[in-house]
Formats: structure tokens, sequence, C-alpha cells
């Protein structure tokens, strides 16, 4: 009991640690990112000095978050005079509670035996095994639906007691954005949960371990390329991020629904958006690409498609699994920050039109097709 | 009474998208190929040293390309003697619109052509907007506007001005045949005495 305490403690500590690094380091990778793609240097001046030294370290610019952070705790928090003051404070908690609880779900490295990882420990746990995931839930795609449906709650209280009309507005596009995209992301997802027959995400990751035609990985990406590319589309629009930043648009709004908002009430939304790119990479990984392992990988090792395996120390597959779902992550947010910094926004009627007209329909086809393919597949 | 159907008016440079632009995942595919490739590349030139950016870098870094009439710094010329021309007459001071020059006069008896001369003659390149108005103002031909650019950027203003002494540093580039500062006059011929 206090061992299975004590583990869920640590997956605890590491998942928050893991979302709040990434969360500090995407907004570096954002800036980086979007300044070697337009031939720029990008923000590389602050710097920490080591103290009674004149040694100064940079680190290609590393530490602007910790400024940009200071700044955000130090800045005048601004109260408006708004009506519903218990909504407008709420309304940043909401975005951003909900958007660490997806996370839970997530399985982010496979299963866990304290004993084999190292011998003196198995006099405290015994010979369990555990899944290196919050919740190891029956449920897990669900659980991700349901809250990821949550944060749209909370922009909307944001923009509505805000009392100032751009607020509204954005939270008015913010709402019928969200709920629309809300709807293709399942849509797409349901393709998937027909081809592995589950939505406990463990044993989708599991399944996807094996190989199609003998060679290919049985990445989801590659029984659904189609869904992939729609779920991606969606996240981001769910994201509310360039093409999709309407909701914030700050050519027309300001800054939209948190136009009101100020130092680390602000950053609290900028904040959940960064995390929510990094819940979106791991979403994707793990329904997609094959989750914490590399093709070929089983707990066991590596079992290659000529037969040869090669059997792996157990803290070995447990550090590589845990590596492993981190690089996806990181280069499916990379990939996520070149589509922010290479597409323009688009109007508004577009991109309701977009996903009732475009993608609606294409993620309902792609469903009837694996559906059908499915049926006579087992048939 | 009958509405007139509306009409979308036509432009000249009206957008023709065929099916392939139409099909839009196409395009985006190849927008992100570009700006993926131009990540790429610059990744690949940081990794192996060579810079990528387009950009200067600017006080540890100047661009090569500054216009051939740039004049970045001024010069307090000297007479013969090595002594500066300037007789502190406040002239350039007075001209200057950004009112950057500051000149301390003094009185040297023992030379009676020029009596007047700067104890202290300092510029503020924090402020001065380079305009040369000082060079147009002054009578004696005493500061010029020369091509350098003093490397001054810090993150301290007060140590952007530059005094007598650093003025008068100035060795002429192009026209070396001359002797800079010129040659004393004969001892004979001399007119200081």
């Amino acid at each position: 009991m206090i061992a299975d305490l004590v583990i869920s403690l640590v997956f605890i500590g590491y998942a928050i640690s893991v979302l709040m690094g990434f969360g500090t380091i995407l907004t570096w990778v954002e800036r980086k990112q979007a300044a070697v793609m337009s031939d720029r240097i990008g923000a590389n001046r602050a710097y920490i000095r080591i103290p009674f030294t004149n040694v100064k370290l940079v680190w290609w610019g590393l530490f602007h978050g910790m400024a940009d952070g200071l700044k955000m705790l130090l800045k005048e928090d601004f109260k408006p005079r708004t009506y519903d003051w218990y909504a407008y404070a709420v309304a940043p908690w909401v975005v951003f509670t909900p958007v660490l609880l997806v996370f839970a779900v997530i399985p982010f490295g496979g299963a866990l035996t304290p004993a084999r990882l190292w011998e003196p420990l198995a006099a405290f746990f015994g010979d369990k095994t555990y899944y290196m995931q919050i919740a190891k839930l029956d449920a897990g795609l669900l659980i991700i639906f349901a809250f990821s449906g949550l944060p749209i709650i909370g922009a909307m209280l944001a923009g509505w007691s805000s009392s100032n009309k751009f607020s509204l507005l954005g939270a008015l596009r913010a709402g019928s954005q969200m709920i629309s995209y809300e709807l293709v992301l399942g849509l797409t997802t349901l393709g998937l949960i027909l081809i592995y027959g589950t939505v406990d995400l463990d044993a989708i990751v599991r399944m996807q371990s094996g190989t199609v035609l003998g060679f290919v990985p049985a990445w989801g990406i590659v029984y659904q390329p189609f869904a992939a590319t729609l779920f991606l589309a969606a996240a981001i629009a769910e994201n509310k991020r360039i093409p999709f930043d309407l909701p914030e648009a700050e050519s027309e709004l300001i800054a939209g629904y948190f136009t009101e908002y100020s130092a680390m009430k602000m950053g609290l939304f900028m904040f959940a958006e960064f995390i929510e790119i990094a819940i979106i990479g791991a979403l994707f990984t793990t329904l997609f690409l094959g989750g914490y392992n590399l093709p070929y990988m089983t707990d066991a090792g590596f079992a290659f498609p000529g037969g040869a395996a090669v059997a792996m120390p157990h803290a070995a597959v447990v550090v590589t699994q845990l590596g492993v779902f981190l690089l996806k992550v990181f280069l499916v947010c990379s990939f996520q920050i070149l589509i922010r910094w290479t597409l323009p926004r688009f109007r508004y009627d577009q991109v309701l039109l977009f996903a009732w007209k475009f993608m609606f329909p294409l993620a309902l086809a792609n469903l009837v097709v694996t559906a059908v393919v499915v049926w006579a597949v087992r048939a | 009474m009958s509405r007139k159907p509306h009409v979308r008016k036509q432009y000249w440079n009206e957008p023709v998208m065929g099916l392939w632009e139409k099909a839009y995942l196409p395009e985006i595919l190849r927008g992100l190929a570009i700006t993926g490739g131009v990540f790429l590349r610059n990744m690949f030139k940081w990794v192996t040293g060579r810079k990528g950016a387009l950009t200067t870098y600017y006080p540890e870094e100047t661009r090569w390309d500054y216009a051939p009439a740039n004049r970045g710094k001024h010069v307090l010329t000297r007479r013969a003697d090595g002594s500066p021309q300037c007789v502190a007459c406040n002239m350039c001071a007075t001209v200057c619109p950004a009112k950057v020059i500051e000149i301390e006069a003094g009185f040297d008896p023992a030379d009676s052509a020029h009596p007047k001369y700067p104890v202290r003659f300092e510029i503020d390149y924090s402020r001065c907007v380079f305009c040369g108005l000082c060079v147009e103002a002054c009578p004696e031909d005493a500061i010029r506007m020369a091509k350098e650019v003093p490397n001054l950027p810090t993150g301290d203003r007060w140590t952007m001005w530059l005094g007598k002494e650093e003025l008068l540093e100035w060795q002429p580039q192009s026209d070396v045949a001359k002797p800079y500062p010129p040659a004393p006059p004969r001892a004979a011929g001399g007119e200081r005495g």
C-alpha cells in the first residue's frame, strides 16, 4: 500500500516536472526556432552571472524564460472593475488545471518493476510491477476528451467576466471554435479505437509495438495517416494557436479573451497554452507514433523483423522508454511550432467552414472506411 | 421592385486556384517544407560553426557595408606643434542641435596668437545625431568628422562620452604623403615666437 503510494507520488512528481519543464523550455524553443526559421539569431541577451566572478552564462538565451517568469511575477496585478470578480479570478485556473490533468492517463513508459531495477528495492516493493502512468484507467482516451473539454469553460469565463468587448468577442470565438474542433478530434480517434478495440492508452501503445506486413512498425500513423493529419490540425485548433488563433488574434482583439488579465494570471494562460503543446505532442505520440517504444521494441527488448532479437536489461529498457517518449513529444512540439510560424491566420468564417464542411466530413469518411475495412478483415 | 443581385468585385490580381491549391494540404506541406528547409539549413550552418542568420550581432559584430559617406566619429585637428587647433569659441556647442558638446575654455598667456584653448572638450555619443553642423560652424577647421565608428555601446550611458584625448588621436589614413600634424615651420621664418 505504502509502496503503491510512493510509486504514485514519484510518477506524479515526474509528470508535473516534465510538463513544467516542457512549458518552460517551449517558450525558448518557440522563440529560437522562429528566429532560426527566419534567418535571425533570436533572444540571447539574458545571462546569469556567477556570483563574485565576471563569468556570464548565456547558454543560447535559455535564461530568457526565467527573466520572463520573473517579469510576470513582479508586474502589477491589474484588477478590472468587473461585476463577477469570482469568475474572473477562477478562470485562469479553470484553463490551467485540466491541461495538467490530461497528462494523468498518458503512459510515459512501459512496465516498471522496482525489484528488477535495483535489488535492495525488492524489500520494499516486493515483486510488483507498475505501469509508468499516473492513472491506468480503462477509459483513458475518454478521460482525455472529458478533461480537454474543460478549458473551453475557462476561456469563456475569462472573456465573459472581464467586462471588455474584445474579451467577450474572443471568448465567443474560442467557444465556437473549440467546440467545433473537439468533434473532429473525437471522430479522428474513433478510427483508432475501432482498429485497436480499446481506449486504454497503455494497451494502445503496446499494440503499436508490433509490425505490419512484417517490417513496418504498427504505429497508428501507418494505419490511419489521414486521421493523424486531421487530429494534429484539430488539436492545434483546440489549442487556439496560429493558424487558428482567432480567439486571441492580436491584430483584431488585442489579446482576445485574456485581454484584461495581467501579471501571473496572464502568465497562467500562456503557460497553459505551452503545456498544451506538450500535451498534444504526448497524445499524438501515444496514439499515432508508437508511444514510448522505439520501432520493434517491447518491454523485453528489441525484436527485429528478420527474427533477430536483442534482450535488454530492465533498467536500460526503462531509461530508453522514458527518453524516447520525451524525444518524440519534443519532436511533435517542434513540428507544431514549425506550423505556427509558417501559416497565416484563417478568417473567422473560414475557421468554422473548415471545421464543419471540410474536416468533419473527411473525419466521418475516414471513420466509415476504417469501419468497413476492419469489418472486412475481422469477418 | 426587384433587388439587384450582389456582384462581387473583380480584382485585376484575383488569385486563381487550381484543384491542387484548393486541396489545401499539398500547399501547406510545400510551405512547411520551405520553412523547415530554412530551419534545417541554418541549424546545419550553426552546427558546422557558421552563421546562418542575416542579422548582425551588433556590439560584438559590426556591419561591413557602412555607407562610404558615413561619418561616425569627431576628430580634433592639431597645429604643427601638436596643440589642438580649437580656440574654444563654443560655436560648435552653440549650433549643436542635440547639445552634446561640452567645452571648458582655458587661458594660455604664453601663446599670444591663440590665447584661448580647450581644457575639456567632450562629446556625448549617446545623444549625438551625427548631423555635422559642428563641422560647418567651426571657424578654425578644428573639428571634423571621420569615417570610423567608435565602439561605444554599453549598458551605461555615462561611459559613452569621448574626451579631448580620444578626439585628438586622429591619424589620417588617406593622405599619407604629408606628415600630420604638419611639420613645424622653420625657426627663422616662424610666425610664432
